[in-house]
């Protein structure tokens, strides 16, 4: 019954949707449309909030003011009646801001049964989803007017999914599935940001949400899962972006600069290890430096390699096309 | 007088750079701290200016706003702002500077129940930030200043170092509690009940307290993350078997009561500013007093609150968002005293009261928007954005340091016997006061559009925001150095300050000015409360 009044009386009367959707991202699933009434809520208690205390402080200051050196103040040292009434209307206005707050969080944090499944990896520093027929992709693209659960995980260190649009934020941990679920109710692309931080490009890990119809979603599907079909070299650079091999090795980012580029790697001779010992780059060692990273680490990006080790992340198939693709970068 | 010695003030007492190391004497102690911290914050305050700098182009486009070359150096940056300006000004900062000199003149007693261990947790602060800024020299620290586990395990910086440097200022920021709380307790001029102390002892015991209890956690904490970093053993580091969501409970256990050893105090100073210049009697002595102490109790079950989204349960999050609402209250109550201590006084706009005014000013929309951040559904959106920066600098700064500038400009006459140009503390004032707000309310918004932080870099719709928010940046640079100005001035040229330059009724401005080494020429009597405006 609350949870009926909050959610539909209330919000509509008192505040009009309006208000709070000027400055927050557009409202792109109900939750955040919810949300967002509680928010405009709270802004307008805040403001009155505000207006009293620092209205009233204004105001004192000037009536008040000192106008000679000997002014006799009144001697109030306190009143009862006053303190009760400034102690319980606050924890009364409190109380209830956290009731409604816990209603929509709640909404949040159960999971609808029906719902389409995505995993969703976040590494240093990219994102990637993964479909129930083996497809994955950077962009994480989803019907629209649909379920979507999302399941996190993360191989390395502590990340945060967060859609500002769907007001919907979850922390991805090591060691640990996190969801969390989501309806969008129109289409369209969205920002994913990483939230949590995590290391040097972590201002980096943005990727795109897209919301597309139900037909298109399909195709898109299909499409995807038939891109094992294309030549090795195009296949390969399509596996440079979908297993986060771009987010570091990447040309024309200003500013980020983690991983050394792969313009004219193959056949290097005399290439330059930290230790200064130096490598022909042929296939051998490209499959070295992709599958065991530590073991050969570029003079200038050590003593630690930032790249994790792909081993047992690659098939076979997906490493030749990758290097293939390394190959045709000249 | 009995002999010679004790009518010389402390400043003059003895000289040479040696007694001063080696000085016993609260108030000196204090002026140690008080040269040390204003290091600190410039260096922190460097950090804030290349980062803000950093910020106000996003760099796609435009690389004018590129001043540090890569994400790596700016997270080193954001780490030293964060943790120089935390652990080594504004924890310190207060209660070692102004409750050092003031809290045993306050109380009519000679010095702190143990001078010794007064001076050793300066040395402890000094070795902690020796080691912290020497981490500049040996690989640096890119962590932030919260240290999340696994990243803090797995980075090549030098986090350890680190660690024990905030390992050892913990043990300062103890030892100063302790020396405090006994204080308090046992040395207290005859007829100084508790209930006749004045508020601002009233914060510092309160803050004494969390601080003897909380700080211990940090330093455990720390140490296990120095086991797991060093020796290996799994804690918190998932492949070794760990829990990284554990650190986290661990470092707000300690981290959320921490936001009150730096607000009480500055909550406590706001008390003397408003009823000395307002020359009227606090409003709710009592109340204030108590929810010092509440809030202190309080503070210790809400470490949740920095994680809904953590991956925490439902239950939990739910749990502690409640017990956040009720630390609310006591808050709101003190806002409410504060204000109604102003009903009928006589108000003199001196640049303590600007600042008191412009503490309760900025320190309103940093607790309003506190309540925001604690409704669970508006934090998930909120979390780590920089709605969050924006909260946490209105109550921390707007807050702390803008009560630390009251009370600095309030005590000055006492502290060093000399008067300041009033003109230049008004003007330093509205610097900081408008480009505090030029800078941080558009991170309000920022954050509401989804802005996450600690980017090094953004996406162009924060572009115009966040320029507005760098400009600001230096305005508070402005301000700081003209408050820098008008102290220089005033130690050189300010002309000689009177006892009791204010009026005020507490007992610290019933000696000299600046006080003589024993603090009273007899030990006072205390018959009445300390407000007594008439
Ligand atoms: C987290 C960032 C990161 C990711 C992700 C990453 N790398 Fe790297 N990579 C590096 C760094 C740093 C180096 C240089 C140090 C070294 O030799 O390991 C490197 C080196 C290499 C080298 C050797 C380059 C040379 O000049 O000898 C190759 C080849 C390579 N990476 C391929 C890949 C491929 C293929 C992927 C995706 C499957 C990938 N990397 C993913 C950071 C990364
Ligand atoms: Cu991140
Ligand atoms: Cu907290």
């Amino acid at each position: 019954m609350l949870s009926w009044i909050i959610k539909n009386q209330l919000a509509e009367v008192l505040i009009g949707r309006a208000n709070a959707q000027s400055f927050m991202p557009t409202q792109a699933s109900e939750i955040a449309k919810s949300v967002d009434s509680l928010y405009s809520f709270l802004l307008i208690i805040s403001l009155i909030a505000c207006v009293i205390v620092i209205g009233g402080m204004i105001y004192f200051a000037y009536k008040y003011r000192r106008r000679s050196a000997n002014d006799k103040t009144a001697y109030i040292s306190h009143d009862t009646r006053l303190e009760i009434l400034w102690s319980v209307i606050p924890l009364v206005i409190f109380l209830f801001v956290f009731a409604w707050g816990w209603i929509i969080y709640h909404d949040m944090r159960t999971m609808p049964k029906e719902a389409l499944e995505i995993q969703v990896i976040g590494r240093q520093w990219a994102w990637v989803a993964e479909y129930k027929n083996g497809v994955q992709s950077n962009v994480l693209v989803v019907p629209v007017k649909r379920d979507i659960r999302l399941v996190l995980s993360s191989p390395d260190v502590i990340h945060s999914f967060y859609v500002p649009s769907f007001r919907i934020k979850q922390d991805v941990v090591p060691g640990r599935y996190t969801s969390l679920w989501f309806r969008a109710e129109v289409m369209g692309e969205f920002h994913v940001f990483c939230a949590e931080f995590c290391g040097t490009s972590h201002s980096g890990m943005i990727t795109k949400l897209r919301v597309v119809s139900q037909t298109d979603f399909d195709k898109w599907l299909i499409e995807e899962a038939d891109s094992s079909l294309l030549p090795p070299v195009e296949y390969g650079k399509k596996l440079f972006t979908t297993k986060t091999c771009a987010s570091c090795h990447f040309e024309d980012q200003p500013g980020v600069k983690i991983g050394p580029t792969m313009k004219g790697l193959f056949g290097l001779e005399n290439h330059e290890m930290v230790d200064g010992t130096t490598v022909t780059a042929d296939e051998n060692y490209l499959r070295e430096s992709i599958l065991a990273s530590q073991a050969k680490v570029v003079k200038g990006f050590g003593p630690r390699s930032a790249m994790p080790a792909f081993q047992g992340q690659l098939s076979e198939k997906e490493l030749s096309a990758i290097i293939e693709y390394i190959k045709s970068i000249k | 007088m009995a002999h010679a010695g004790h009518d010389v003030d402390y400043i003059h007492a003895e000289k040479g750079l040696k007694s001063w190391l080696l000085t016993l004497d609260h108030k000196r102690i204090g002026i140690l701290y008080f040269v040390t911290v204003m290091f600190f914050f410039l260096c922190g305050g460097i950090a804030a200016l290349l980062l803000r700098g950093e910020l106000f182009s996003y760099n796609a486009q435009a690389n004018v706003g590129e001043i540090l070359k890569n994400g790596d150096i700016y997270n080193q940056v954001m780490t030293y702002h964060g943790a120089i300006m935390v652990f080594m000004v504004i924890i310190p900062g207060i209660p070692a500077i102004l409750g050092n000199f003031f809290l045993p003149l306050m109380i009519g007693a000679k010095d702190v129940a143990f001078p010794k261990l007064n001076l050793l947790s300066w040395y402890c602060l000094m070795a902690g930030a020796a080691l912290a800024i020497l981490t500049m020299f040996t690989g640096r620290v890119d962590t932030g200043w919260t240290f999340y586990t696994p990243y803090s395990i797995q980075t090549g910086t030098a986090v350890s170092m680190m660690v024990v440097a905030a390992f050892i200022m913990g043990m300062s920021s103890i030892l100063t509690g302790l020396n405090f709380i006994v204080t308090v307790h046992k040395l207290r001029a005859p007829g100084m009940t508790m209930h006749r102390m004045p508020l601002f002892v009233w914060a510092l015991y309160s803050t004494a307290i969390i601080q003897v209890l909380a700080t211990p956690v940090l330093a455990i904490t720390l140490l296990l993350l120095m086991m797991e970093r060093v020796l290996g053993v799994g804690i918190f580091d998932p492949k070794l078997g760990g829990d990284p969501v554990l650190f986290q409970h661990f470092f707000w256990f300690y981290s959320h009561p921490a936001v009150y050893i730096m607000i009480l105090p500055a909550m406590g100073i706001i008390s003397e500013l408003i009823t000395t210049y307002s020359k009227k009697v606090i409003f709710g002595y009592t109340a204030i007093a108590y929810s010092s102490l509440g809030i202190a109790a309080v503070s210790f079950f809400v470490w949740g609150h920095h994680m809904y989204v953590s991956g925490q349960s439902e239950l939990a999050g739910t749990v502690f968002s409640f017990l956040t609402m009720l630390v609310g209250v006591p808050t709101a109550i003190k806002m409410f005293n504060w204000v109604a201590t102003m009903y009928k006084g006589s108000i003199e706009f001196r640049s303590p009261m600007l600042y008191a005014m412009g503490f309760l000013f900025l320190f309103a929309i940093g607790g309003v928007t506190g309540i925001m951040l604690a409704t669970l559904a508006v934090d998930v959106h909120f979390h780590d954005t920089y709605f969050v920066v924006a909260h946490f600098h209105y109550v921390m700064v707007g807050g702390t340091l803008m009560a630390i500038m009251g009370g600095f400009f309030h005590w000055f006459p006492k502290m060093f016997g000399k008067m300041y140009n009033e003109a230049g503390a008004r003007w330093s004032f509205v610097f900081i006061f408008v480009g505090f707000n030029v800078t941080f309310f558009p991170q309000f918004i920022l954050g509401g559009m989804g802005m996450p932080r600690r980017y090094f870099d953004y996406i162009a719709a924060y572009q115009p925001l966040n320029r507005i928010s760098t400009v600001g940046s230096w305005l508070i640079l402005t301000g700081f150095l003209i408050g820098l100005y008008v102290i220089i001035q005033g130690l050189r040229k300010g002309a000689k300050a009177p006892p009791n330059p204010w009026g005020s009724t507490t007992l610290e401005w019933q000696t000299a000015s600046p006080p003589i080494v024993h603090n009273f020429d007899h030990e006072p009597v205390v018959t009445a409360g300390p407000y007594e405006y008439k």
